[in-house]
């Protein structure tokens, strides 16, 4: 059994060490907001925080999260995330959503390190996370409209 | 007309429906709208699943969806179409998919079949929702006049109320709801002109924005059932290969590997979940005959094709004599495009889950076609169609993969749960990327090649196109329809019906036949076809020493193809001078377009370097697509169809070797990263027309208006795709 921390609740899941967390949050503890698009840390899908700092769960055996904290779509809170969320909404960022979970907790790290991103800032954090319905210049208008919120 | 009978609480419970008693119509229009379906036939099943409306208690509308959500923004745009006629407020409104059935639920454009593809949702839907939110409100309005003893021409409807204005009365739907099932249905019902609509063609959100920026959104491969396992399936090492032998022991010997079975599509290995199956397939020791597979290697492939472009195929189009006028023309010009095979990577990989049952199976799915899915399915297990439930869920893109005539990830997975009925479990079946870039059913590859010539005054006099590709609809059930006189119109599609007036035109195809499985793929045939003519039109201009854009200008007579030539290069400011940046050459390219009835031209700005490299800068998009019912989600899919179309000019291609796929994931198959988006703009003109669709047509002209604007930039023709931006070195 190895513990985590799932959005705030110590879990212990009954995994092999070499199992990719990405599959331990789906399979085993149920949380599927978190995709699965590629399993070799290409496309971002699979974003979670590990710590508060972005990581691909696909890539991240369970053993090196054993007794951290970690954060998913799910549990995602916080100003950034509800402005990121918020500005998704308004500005209908979604095609097939697929890739969106990840787009967003790649862009809540951002924004927590950045709160004013140029387009260049935005392009550079956010390019690990492919979308292949191209909803590329609405998340970037998107993460634009939450810096603002968020900045009142 | 036929009366509706009230729904009994017994029929909703029967169809799974749990929201309370209601008003429930149905319609059945064939193509061309006569014929109306007599809506609850019979006693035992009066209105179940005759249904694209439902009308609860609580003021909710629930409308049906036939079609299947894969990003293109049906679950909006059709309620909007039934909020308008219905006259209900936009936020109580909701979506239902609707199961899977070849009558109720055809695709009106197909025939006997449900599903979604060739950009037909909103053609198809247009008259057919609005038709049913008429009907509902004229039976509403019917039971307030029962009601309140009132003639119906004294009331009217309001955001989801009937109101009597001379007495003040109202009620809400919901409260009416019950009353209105058992009103005669209306023989004819008067739709809204267009000057009167309040949804049509106005902003509404998305119906599920929210549940896809917060993780709730259910795609099939979040399907958790209780007691499901998960199948991982290892396929031929070529396609057509069979199994020779397997060594199952150490895939068994994995930890949570519950079962190992051999079906017609290869080996399954079956686990309570994903990595535990993926480690037993890892471990699986497999022999593959590889005798009677495609052994093909794309080289060999390319050098056949081009072979084949110096021989008489299957005429397509012939109109005057294209070899006597190019034998007669001042100026001569010849060239060849190339594209390669295409994978249309979905975000989501492929994934369902299939449970059988004592009455049949049921199946959780993204499904694009679900009635020959259904069939499918049926056959595998020897049950009847409709012993198969399909459960119709949002798929995490598509572009044509999930819309599989031979339904192969379906197949795959009934085989599976099947060959392990013992287990009594669920079967999750999941593709990895690489099963998905490796699983064949490609865009097909092409090459063209394209002679013409000009007279003296330079207009176009002849011209000659041939086509070497593989048939998409051969051997499949699309193949009657589709296929005439050995030429599949999906190959040649945008090409035999070139949109310039050019008196002597012949185009002819080859459709070589090959083991690799090959599919439609976001706009079919018009993927090549446009960058082939866009950009040989663009030549043809350069050549008579013309302007691009007033050369299409003068040879297109349909107006709104010149519509949207003319809207987008007025947008771009075509024919002023770009902005000079330091370091680069600077170019403005412009191709037109139509497809699925729509028209759309897309003027591209690049930059490019000393090195080669490049970059799209903007992209001016014109489109007419009729009316737009949802403007902003008409621009999403433009600036989606140019993403999409740029992903594969810059990055895409699948190459096989000795049969085997060279390319597994997105690190040797790129896709278009936000960093090498645009910046789009989508300008829509305005129309009185019946809506057609916008998922497919802004892909085909974003490749022939960049390759157009590179050759403005350096001089240098790129004719092959993706590009090779070593060619556009300077010096
Ligand atoms: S699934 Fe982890 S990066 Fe793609
Ligand atoms: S919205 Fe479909 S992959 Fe991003």
């Amino acid at each position: 059994m190895i513990p985590i921390i799932v959005n705030g609740t110590p879990r212990s899941v009954d995994a092999t060490p070499d199992t990719p967390l990405l599959w331990v949050l789906r399979d085993n503890l149920g949380l599927t907001g978190t995709k699965f698009g590629c399993g070799m840390a290409q496309c971002g899908a699979c974003t979670v925080h590990l710590n508060g700092a972005p990581v691909r769960a696909c890539m991240t055996p369970v053993s090196a999260a054993a007794g951290q904290k970690i954060t998913t779509i799910e549990g995602a809170q916080g100003k950034a995330v509800k402005a990121l969320q918020d500005a998704w909404v308004k500005l209908d960022v979604p095609q097939c959503g697929y890739c969106q979970s990840g787009q967003i907790m790649s862009a809540a790290a951002l924004l927590a390190g950045n709160p004013q991103p140029t387009d260049a800032d935005i392009d550079t954090a956010l390019d690990g996370n492919l979308c292949r319905c191209a909803t590329y210049q609405r998340i970037r208008a998107a993460v634009h409209q939450a810096a603002r919120t968020m900045r009142g | 007309m036929d009366k509706i009978i009230n729904p009994s609480r017994r029929a909703f419970l029967k169809t799974g429906t749990t929201l309370g008693v209601g008003l429930t119509l149905a319609f059945y229009l064939p193509v061309g709208g006569a014929a109306r379906m007599k809506a609850g036939q019979g006693t035992d099943k009066p209105f179940a699943p005759n249904a694209f409306i439902r009308i609860a208690p609580d003021d909710t509308v629930t409308v049906i969806v036939k079609h299947l959500e894969m990003g293109q923004g049906v679950n909006t745009g059709l309620p909007t179409l039934v909020a308008e006629e219905l006259d209900v407020p936009w936020e109580k409104i909701r979506v239902e998919t609707a199961p899977a059935d070849a009558k109720l639920y055809n695709n009106l454009l197909w025939g006997p079949m449900q599903g979604t593809g060739g950009s037909t949702a909103m053609a198809n839907s247009f008259e057919q929702l609005r038709r049913a939110g008429a009907t509902a409100r004229a039976m509403l309005i019917a039971a307030a006049a029962d009601n309140w003893k009132v003639d119906t021409n004294t009331l009217v409807t309001l955001d989801g109320m009937v109101l009597h204005r001379p007495s003040g009365r109202k009620a809400s739907y919901g409260q009416l709801a019950e009353k209105a099932a058992t009103m005669p249905q209306p023989a004819e019902v008067a739709l809204k002109s267009p000057q009167d609509f309040k949804y049509i063609g106005k902003q509404f959100k998305r119906t599920d924005s929210k549940a896809k920026s917060n993780g709730s959104a259910q795609f099939a491969s979040d399907v958790r059932l209780p007691g499901q396992l998960t199948a991982l399936l290892a396929r031929p090492s070529v396609f057509g290969a069979r199994l020779r032998r397997v060594q199952t022991e150490r895939a068994k010997a994995v930890p949570g590997v519950r079962a190992v079975v051999e079906v017609p599509q290869g080996v399954a290995v079956i686990a309570t979940d994903f990595w535990s199956a993926k480690k037993g397939r890892d471990a699986l020791q497999i022999e593959w005959d590889e005798s009677g597979g495609a052994r093909v290697s794309t080289t060999e492939q390319r050098d056949q094709y081009l072979a084949l472009l110096n021989q008489p195929g299957k005429v397509a189009r012939s109109e005057g004599d294209a070899a006597q006028a190019l034998a007669q023309a001042a100026k001569k010009l010849e060239a060849t495009f190339e594209f390669p095979y295409l994978a249309h990577a979905p975000m989501e990989p492929l994934s369902c889950v299939v449970q059988l049952k004592d009455s049949g199976c049921e199946i959780w799915a993204g499904s694009q076609s679900q009635t020959s899915d259904q069939a499918t399915a049926a056959q595998i297990l020897g049950i009847k169609p409709e012993q198969v439930k399909i459960h119709t869920l949002l798929a995490g893109g598509s572009f044509g993969r999930r819309a599989n005539p031979a339904s192969d990830y379906i197949a795959e997975a009934v085989s599976v749960a099947k060959a392990t009925r013992d287990l009594s479990a669920p079967i999750h079946l999941m593709w990895t990327r690489e099963d998905d870039i490796r699983g064949g059913y490609y865009r097909p590859m092409f090459v063209h090649a394209i002679s013409a010539g000009l007279d003296a005054q330079g207009n176009p006099v002849a011209w000659n196109q041939r086509l070497v590709g593989q048939s998409i609809a051969a051997g499949t059930a699309f193949e009657g329809g589709l296929v005439k006189d050995g030429i599949d119109m999906t190959s040649v599609e945008g090409a035999s019906n070139l949109a310039y007036a050019i008196p002597n035109l012949h185009v002819e195809l080859h459709s070589p036949k090959l083991g690799v499985p090959v599919l439609w793929w976001r706009s079919v045939g018009h993927t090549h076809t446009a960058f082939s003519t866009e950009i040989f039109i663009d030549e043809l201009a350069a050549a008579a020493g013309k302007d691009p854009y007033a050369f299409r200008r003068t040879l297109i007579q349909h107006p709104r193809l010149n519509g949207v030539l003319e809207l987008a290069a007025t947008k771009a400011g075509w024919g002023t001078p770009l902005a000079p940046k330091s370091g680069v050459r600077r170019g403005r390219g412009i191709a037109v377009h139509e497809s699925f009835n729509s028209f759309v031209a897309e003027v591209a700005e690049v930059s490019v370097k000393p090195d080669g490299s490049f970059s799209v800068d903007r992209v001016i998009c014109a489109v007419d697509c009729g009316i737009a019912v949802n403007p902003d989600q008409v621009r999403a899919q433009m600036e989606g169809g140019i993403g999409f179309g740029l992903s594969a000019a810059l990055h895409s291609a699948i190459t096989l070797k000795a049969g085997r796929v060279e390319q597994s994931n997105f690190h040797d198959y790129p896709l278009l990263r936000i960093s090498e988006m645009p910046r789009v703009e989508v300008h829509i003109v305005p129309s009185q027309a019946a809506p057609t669709g916008v998922g497919e047509p802004g892909v085909p002209p974003l490749a022939p208006a960049v390759a157009n604007a590179l050759f403005a930039a350096t001089g240098k023709r790129l004719r092959k795709l993706p590009f090779e931006t070593s060619e556009l070195r300077s010096a």
